[in-house]
């Protein structure tokens, strides 16, 4: 009822009935296009300098990064940084890159697989790709990855390799469809930095609801 | 929320003698307009961005019927539902239904202005359903019992003292006037509630008509906990925020976040895509979208069809040098400022409105900042003239227009009251060249002086010109 009402009167106010079959072809040839906009020149660099750019960006949005060699080093990188913080457990995401990785420096520190609860210190995820635009991680809902894993948490540390950045956000859309097809998963999440909130008189506090500290494992693949 | 928009003047008059709101609202004009001036110098192209984001806008109108068309057919094939809603009523009895449908006692609530625009909350609360407001001022202004005064930042109006109160009273801890000790006590108090609660409601900024998506824009993360938590994810949002692709979405999105906040991105940026997918290990089951008119059908292709370019930046409003003064409450309705005077006449009545169009100085800044370049003052002058053919001025602007007119088909008189007035204002001000006070015009120079004609009339000058050559 409310449908073909709505309908009926954008229709009117547009001064035209249904849309013919020109109109409706296209709004699809457009939106088979998928054609960018105007994308800003920053955005497009070459690789090396777009991995500094994410860097800069990224520091600037008051990420940490921990840059490493290879995968191999990144149960070290992470022991140390909970060690230095005092975090017993880590909520871990359950990819295969991850899961073959060598765990034993972690030493009495818990490596648990599961969605994350209220309380928990410390996660860690892989992700999707990084976008160099703005210094922002690009994430994913899948089996292997709860998307409680990128919020609730009060430290989320996010693997990203280098190969993975691209300049700006319609190369990732673009990596997103050659993996997913038309049908995207549940959720993407694109994170710029620590949670944050400026509700209280204008004034930035950071660690609103979301994480308070996001640190990148960057890794020189 | 009450409608207060026919008291304007009065809650103007209030607002500017109230000395924590004058206070507050410092916080805005040295916090928002500089920022985005630094962010916008950043990027080079923003403006032709600008441009882009018009231009595709008024193309996404004339063809709306087919991009909400095709937007509800693929959140439908990702096993979502979308609720078409006529009007407020509709909304939330839609909203009511569904939680009733999943027993709900509490419902987290990202923050949203369409349900702000339709009651949600106090429907709710009738009908048995407890929502709560996450993201950190909506939450402040549900302790206080307020409405926000800002569509970005709710809480702009109050100040440090008055969220420690209202935590010190509410949370029944020590009072803090640190900012930090006293977010923190929100995260706690929020986290459990967060994780119990039945329904997560949120807005969307823009719906994505390639993919079926929804996403929502958020600084605290509050968004992605209320939407990912609960077994139901409801989203309500207005027909008017659907663009074609995930590319187009992008651009919004650039402009969006320098606009607002100056930002160069917002934190969290989320697309959510019908409800969570077989092996998914968290995310909700259910996935509804509201889509609520509300009177914004009526202006396609009417005289305030460019309005429904708006992304709710809130640009507009915090360069306005009338809501910088009396802040938002002023306005008396959801949505203040240049874009809420072009609105809420629309949604409440121009009888009920009238005054908000009235209260711009045309300063012209509303529209040189916006970011789809709406041409605000002129929206507003469509509603003044509507105001003034429906006979709902007030009698001293229709008498003082109709004078005017009178003068005005009559040259030669009209000279010769303007030579008068010249005269008489100049004798007034004497040397110092200014008027402490002035018959009718107590408006002005109750608060400054009125400063004098500074010479001959224009028509003295040409004349004199004239006889020069």
């Amino acid at each position: 009822m409310s449908k073909a009402e709505i309908l009926g009167n954008i229709r009117r106010g547009l001064r035209r009935g249904e849309a013919n079959e020109a109109q409706r072809a296209a709004v699809h040839n457009r939106l088979n296009a998928k054609a960018n906009n105007l994308v800003p020149k920053r955005a497009q660099l070459p690789h090396t300098e777009q991995v500094a750019l994410f860097k800069s960006m990224a520091l600037e949005a008051a990420a940490e990064i921990i840059e490493l060699n290879e995968h191999s080093e990144v149960p070290q990188a992470v022991a140390d940084w909970l060690h230095v913080n005092q975090i017993k457990e880590l909520v871990s995401a359950s990819d295969a890159v991850l899961n073959e990785m060598d765990w034993s420096p972690l030493g009495d520190i818990q490596r648990v697989e599961r969605v994350a609860q209220a309380g928990d210190m410390a996660s860690l995820t892989t992700t999707f790709a990084g976008i160099a635009e703005t210094g922002t991680l690009m994430l994913h809902s899948r089996g292997e990855s709860p998307t409680t894993l990128n919020f609730l948490p009060d430290i989320h540390l996010a693997v990203l390799r280098r190969s993975t950045i691209v300049g700006p956000y319609e190369d990732a859309w673009k990596m997103i469809r050659e993996t997913f097809g038309t049908a995207l998963p549940r959720t993407v999440n694109m994170v710029t930095g620590p949670s944050r909130s400026a509700d209280i008189e204008q004034k930035l506090q950071m660690g609103a609801h979301g994480p308070r500290t996001l640190v990148i494992l960057l890794i020189n693949d | 929320m009450q409608i207060k928009s026919p008291e304007f003047k009065e809650n103007a008059r209030i607002a500017l003698k109230d000395v924590g709101l004058q206070k507050a609202l410092g916080n805005l004009k040295a916090g928002f307009p500089e920022k985005r001036a630094v962010a916008v110098q950043r990027m080079p192209e923003f403006h032709d961005m600008r441009d882009e984001a018009r231009d595709l806008k008024n193309h996404i109108l004339e063809n709306l019927d087919i991009y909400l068309e095709q937007f509800e057919s693929k959140v439908t094939e990702n096993g979502g539902h979308v609720h078409w809603c006529r009007t407020s009523d509709d909304a939330r009895k839609t909203i009511l239904d569904i939680c009733k449908q999943v027993d709900a006692k509490t419902v987290t609530k990202g923050k949203s202005m369409v349900s702000e625009e339709i009651n949600l909350n106090e429907y709710l609360e009738e009908n048995g359903v407890q929502p709560i407001e996450t993201d950190l001022g909506e939450y402040i202004l549900q302790l206080r019992k307020d409405h926000p005064s800002h569509i970005i930042a709710p809480a702009i109006h109050l100040n440090l003292e008055d969220v420690s109160e209202a935590f010190h009273e509410h949370h029944k801890k020590p009072k803090s006037d640190d900012p930090a000790v006293l977010m923190q006590e929100a995260r706690e108090e929020l986290r459990t509630k967060f994780v119990n609660a039945d329904v997560g409601i949120t807005g969307a900024n823009f719906l994505v008509a390639e993919t079926g998506s929804t996403i929502i824009v958020t600084n605290e993360g509050n968004g992605d906990l209320t939407q990912t938590l609960p077994k139901t994810h409801i989203v309500i949002t207005s027909i008017e925020k659907v663009v074609p692709t995930l590319e187009d979405m992008t651009l919004f999105l650039r402009l969006l976040a320098r606009s607002a906040t100056g930002q160069e991105f917002t934190v969290y940026n989320t697309l959510s895509t019908g409800p969570r997918r077989e092996g998914d290990a968290d995310g909700p089951d259910n996935f509804h979208v509201v889509l609520v008119d509300n009177g914004r059908s009526d202006m396609v292709g009417g005289e305030f069809h460019e309005m429904l370019r708006c992304i709710r930046c809130s640009a507009c409003m915090n360069h306005c040098p009338v809501y910088g003064s009396v802040g938002g409450h002023a306005y008396g309705w959801v949505y203040p400022g240049p874009m809420g005077s072009v609105l809420t006449p629309q949604m409440i009545g121009i009888e009920k409105a009238g005054n908000l169009p009235n209260a711009s100085t045309f300063c012209g800044k509303c529209e040189e900042v916006c970011p789809v370049r709406i041409p605000l003052p002129k929206l507003m002058r469509h509603w003044r003239n509507n105001e003034f053919e429906k006979h709902l001025s007030p009698k001293a602007v229709r008498w003082g227009i109709a004078g005017w007119g009178f003068f005005a088909k009559r040259p030669k008189l009209y000279r010769q009251m303007s030579n008068t007035s010249n005269w008489f204002m100049r004798t007034m001000a004497g040397k110092r060249g200014r008027i402490n006070s002035l018959p009718l015009a107590g408006g002005w120079t109750d608060f400054r002086d009125m400063p004098a004609p500074s010479g001959k009339t224009f028509m003295q000058q040409w004349q004199k010109k004239q006889g020069d050559k």
